[in-house]
């Protein structure tokens, strides 16, 4: 579909961007506010950010976040690729339907009961709770958003090009890793980044899952914003919400090039 | 049988591949049946017929991507069947091409020597030389996608060739390219295929390319091989109304057979006798279009058979016009006639009464 | 036609199935099962709070203890205090609403995207999925910086002269419903986006051709083979909603409670495990069959329909 776009088109579109970014413009703004409270305007000021950079609490669970996105991320991106090759490569295999319903299966399910489960599981084991454990959560829950992104790419992925490496002497392995591999690496990436976020976005499992001294970001703004709201609160946000912001710009001006190239090259 | 003694002939004592009652079953469905066959060294053979007569999965259990259900592939004498694809010396040039759009041209055409742990020097000038047999010298360090579909096509066939293949499969290699470009790409297989003497083996479901490229074709019907020849024996005596209808136009007139002659509704038309023919047997005369001669009149020469009929149809083709003729049972019969004049105005019209001629010789008995 | 059916699978074939398969039969499958048989036990003050405990130490007749302990006591709570079954009701209510609503706002939104020039799509698909790689957490507070008695909402509404006293808008089951809406919207448009754009122009034109006014052409075309993107889109929002903590904590009043809130409550504050868990239980049957319906959906998307 595409070309005309008739007013209701247009409108529906603008006011449905509106919707989601004006929240978010809102929240940008008032963190340079000078006043403490919501309604006053108190003029721009970086007062909020320079009261953050003194927060040791909110810059410890910063950084605790980070930790455990990055970790998390790289464990969900192997476990959840070999998912993948496993769910498009293997053809049929004992067990499928119950692997790939598992697979599946934290996508949609609630968190209330994925953190749930998982604590209980921890405490059953009786391991101490904390960075780790919330890592390891946050792999279970993150992995399958990268089985699904992997997965479609290797679906649509031309079986030939693997066929025609292993008829060109090319070992099965090595064929994964030579030709497999770099073709569906963009997929990957797009997968790790996308179990990053949602590793640094999480709140109901870490809550289940942390312990004493592991505290994450999600965390520690949720106890801030239970209180009410506090202009230092909108300003970890907007840093937040930059650094989203800078990352999608660049990781989406990379993929283009490459598109640009291609298209040119196509010409 | 006939055609077990021609093939015999053509492939040799020591044939370099034989499938030898090779079957292929997917589940329920069966793609290759009590598949037999030869193929010689050196020789340029090409696998025809209809799309899903299972030619594409023959091609591929020689390469090693299937393996057969039943039976055994012998390459030089020795059942490969076991052999991982990696390890067979065949190489295939693939339908798409697969080329590798991450590696450039010339990786494309390393990647074969590149396994083989072959020396920087020496992958550098093999990759050359099959630059330049190609001919697409300067070439080597484009992309992929930088290439129009016979560039590629022909980077295709370089990195399958690099290694020098005991076998060279090539599946429905011009069937992305456009019909000028795949009559030249034709010939400049063939003439390639000459010179450096590997086998080819082609898959295809364009009976004018494996008529043209082949030195002989086995042309398959729903898994089996319905007959393997030279292309100008499957044209000129099929030994079947299927294969005589699959290759190029054909009339079937069916009767029965009797002294030198076949006996049908439409009268008695003198023929050589088939081999292992009995009287009264069932048979079909076939009759290809180009052999029969139109006229206004009966021809006075009593040796021809003739029959009449009326024109129903004419269809221009440029270098020939297809007259179809319609009989007193009226059936249907094909002439072509060669637009000789310059003038390009049709002999006959529609309705036209024409009578229909043709040496005894000219017509094929087949018995099934 | 063309698949390779290996008999013997290569070590490294075994290997990239198995750790992906064992991670989540410990990790997913495991603590399902440890739930299950929690909600079947007593409350304890104790540690782990509650009983029993299987021993394994005690071999046969500890396992026979231990089932004959077990009960469908937490069952029968929740069947007979009256706060559990409202919430869960509230729930579906909230799930159902918001999934309503969020269709009548997504469909125009992917629709409009999905007829925009084709060198603006990915730029205005791009514009909705940014939000979503920023924080839910974020989202959510982003409102109640609007909402909240001495927000913007009502500072805009009072000088304007709509109302003349601040409403509560935070605390409200309005407040939810626009903090699950806004939250939602890029999971229900993006499935919606994806059945419209890959619709063959020409179907339209089609139907154009022979006597379909463009708007019937809506009704008769259009709409019924978006109707894949319409259940993704509904499955991926009533699903989650169902089960939301955030929103409803930070957005919702005390009065109206959501099954979420209600586990998350027994659990923190209440540390009544097994109640707890018995909630996690009634949730998913109660999610069973929209998840089936997902997964199936899934199944067959990616895997095509082996």
């Amino acid at each position: 579909m595409g070309r005309r776009a008739s007013i209701f088109n247009i409108v529906s579109v603008t006011l449905g961007l509106a919707f989601l970014y004006l929240p978010i413009v809102i929240l940008v703004i008032y963190s340079f506010n000078g006043s403490r409270l919501v309604t006053v305007w108190g003029g721009w000021s970086l007062t909020w950010y320079r009261a953050l950079l003194s927060d040791r609490a909110m810059i410890d669970a910063a950084w605790t976040s980070l930790r455990i996105a990055a970790l998390s991320a790289s464990a969900a991106t192997v476990l959840g690729t070999c998912a993948a090759v496993a769910l498009t490569r293997l053809g049929r295999f004992r067990g499928r339907l119950l692997f790939s319903g598992m697979v599946y299966a934290p996508l949609v399910m609630p968190e209330v009961i994925t953190g749930l489960s998982l604590l209980l599981l921890f405490v059953a084991l009786d391991v101490d709770r904390g960075f780790w454990t919330i890592s390891i959560a946050h792999t279970t829950l993150t992995m399958c958003f990268v089985t699904v992104i992997v997965q479609s790419r290797l679906v649509s992925f031309d079986r030939s090009l693997e066929e025609a490496a292993m008829d060109l002497g090319c070992p099965p392995l090595k064929t994964f890793l030579t030709v497999t591999l770099p073709l569906i690496l963009p997929a990957i990436a797009a997968g790790w980044m996308l179990a990053f976020s949602l590793s640094l976005d999480d709140l109901v499992i870490a809550s289940f899952t942390t312990g004493p001294g592991a505290t994450t970001l999600p965390i520690r703004i949720y106890s801030e914003v239970r209180l009410g709201v506090k202009p230092e609160i909108n300003a970890v946000c907007t840093i937040m919400i930059a650094v989203v912001a800078v990352a999608t710009v660049v990781a989406s001006l990379a993929s283009k090039r490459g598109a640009v190239r291609r298209e040119r090259a196509g010409a | 049988m006939a055609e077990a003694a021609t093939q015999e002939q053509t492939a040799g004592d020591r044939p370099l591949v034989r499938f030898a009652g090779v079957a292929k079953r997917f589940g329920q469905i069966t793609a290759v049946e009590e598949f037999t066959l030869d193929i010689g060294e050196g020789e340029f053979f090409a696998l025809l017929g209809p799309s899903g007569c299972g030619k594409t999965t023959l091609l591929r259990m020689l390469a090693g991507f299937e393996t057969p259900s039943a039976g055994s592939i012998l390459l030089d004498g020795e059942d490969i069947v076991a052999v991982p694809p990696h390890r067979r010396p065949v190489n295939m040039m693939f339908q798409n091409y697969a080329l590798f759009p991450h590696l450039s041209v010339a990786g494309n055409i390393a990647f074969g020597l590149r396994q083989e742990r072959a020396g920087r020097a020496e992958i550098a000038e093999r990759v050359a030389e099959m630059l330049a047999l190609v001919r697409m010298p300067d070439f080597g360090r484009r992309r992929i996608d930088q290439l129009s579909g016979g560039q590629r096509q022909r980077v295709a066939l370089a990195r399958a060739l690099i290694k020098r293949p005991r076998v060279l499969l090539l599946d429905e290699p011009m069937a992305a390219l456009d019909k000028k470009l795949r009559a030249e790409t034709q010939f400049e297989l063939m003439e390639l295929q000459r010179r450096l003497g590997t086998t080819f083996v082609i898959v295809t479901h364009d009976q004018d390319e494996a008529m043209t490229v082949a030195d002989r074709i086995a042309v398959m019907d729903r898994g089996r091989l319905a007959q393997v020849a030279a292309p100008s024996e499957i044209y000129e005596r099929p030994n079947s109304r299927w294969v005589a209808d699959f290759i190029g136009e054909v009339t079937l007139l069916e009767g029965m057979l009797a002294e030198g002659a076949i006996e049908t509704v439409l009268g008695r038309f003198r023929a050589a006798m088939p081999a292992g023919g009995r009287k009264r047997d069932t048979v079909w005369l076939a009759l290809r279009p180009e052999k029969l001669h139109i006229a206004a009149q009966r021809p006075a020469d009593g040796n021809l058979n003739a029959i009449p009929g009326t024109v129903f149809e004419i269809g221009y083709r440029g270098d020939m016009s297809i007259y179809k003729v319609r009989l007193a049972d009226r059936s249907l019969m094909k002439v072509a006639l060669a637009n000789t004049s310059a003038r390009g105005r049709a002999s006959f019209g529609i309705d036209d009464v024409v009578w229909l001629s043709w040496p005894p010789e000219a017509g094929w008995v087949l018995t099934r | 036609m063309i698949q390779n059916q290996r008999a013997k699978r290569s070590w490294s074939a075994r290997l990239v199935l198995l750790i992906p398969y064992l991670w989540l039969a410990l990790f997913f499958l495991a603590p399902f099962l440890i739930v299950l048989k929690i909600s079947l036990s007593q409350t304890a003050i104790a540690q782990p709070p509650y009983v029993p405990v299987l021993e394994w130490a005690a071999g046969w007749a500890g396992l026979k203890a231990f089932f004959a302990a077990l009960s469908a006591d937490n069952y029968a709570m929740l069947g007979s205090d009256w706060l559990y079954p409202v919430s869960y009701l509230k729930s579906l209510e909230v799930a159902a609403l918001s999934t309503a609503i969020l269709l009548a706002v997504g469909y125009p939104l992917a629709y409009g995207i999905a007829r925009s020039p084709r060198r603006l799509q990915p730029v205005l698909v791009m514009l909705v999925i940014l939000p979503f790689w920023t924080s839910f957490l974020i989202r959510v507070y982003a409102w109640i910086n609007i909402l909240q008695r001495d927000g913007l909402l009502n500072d805009v509404l009072l000088r304007l002269h709509i109302v003349d006293t601040p409403v509560a808008w935070l605390s409200s089951d309005t407040a939810i419903y626009i903090g699950m809406v806004y939250s939602y919207l890029p999971f229900m448009v993006l499935p919606l986006y994806a059945a419209l754009e890959k619709m063959d122009e020409s179907l339209l034109e089609a139907a154009a051709d022979l006597g379909c006014p463009r708007g019937r052409a809506f009704w008769l075309v259009t709409l019924p083979l978006s109707l894949p993107g319409v259940a993704a889109g509904m499955l991926l929002c009533f699903i989650p909603i169902a089960g939301e903590f955030v929103i409803p904590d930070l957005l919702g009043g005390s009065q109206t409670v959501m099954i979420g809130q209600t586990l998350w409550m027994e659990f923190f504050a209440n540390k009544d495990w097994p109640v707890a868990s018995a909630i996690a239980v009634a949730l998913l049957g109660l999610l069973l069959v929209p998840m089936l319906f997902y997964e199936r959906m899934q199944q067959r998307s990616l895997e095509g329909g082996r």
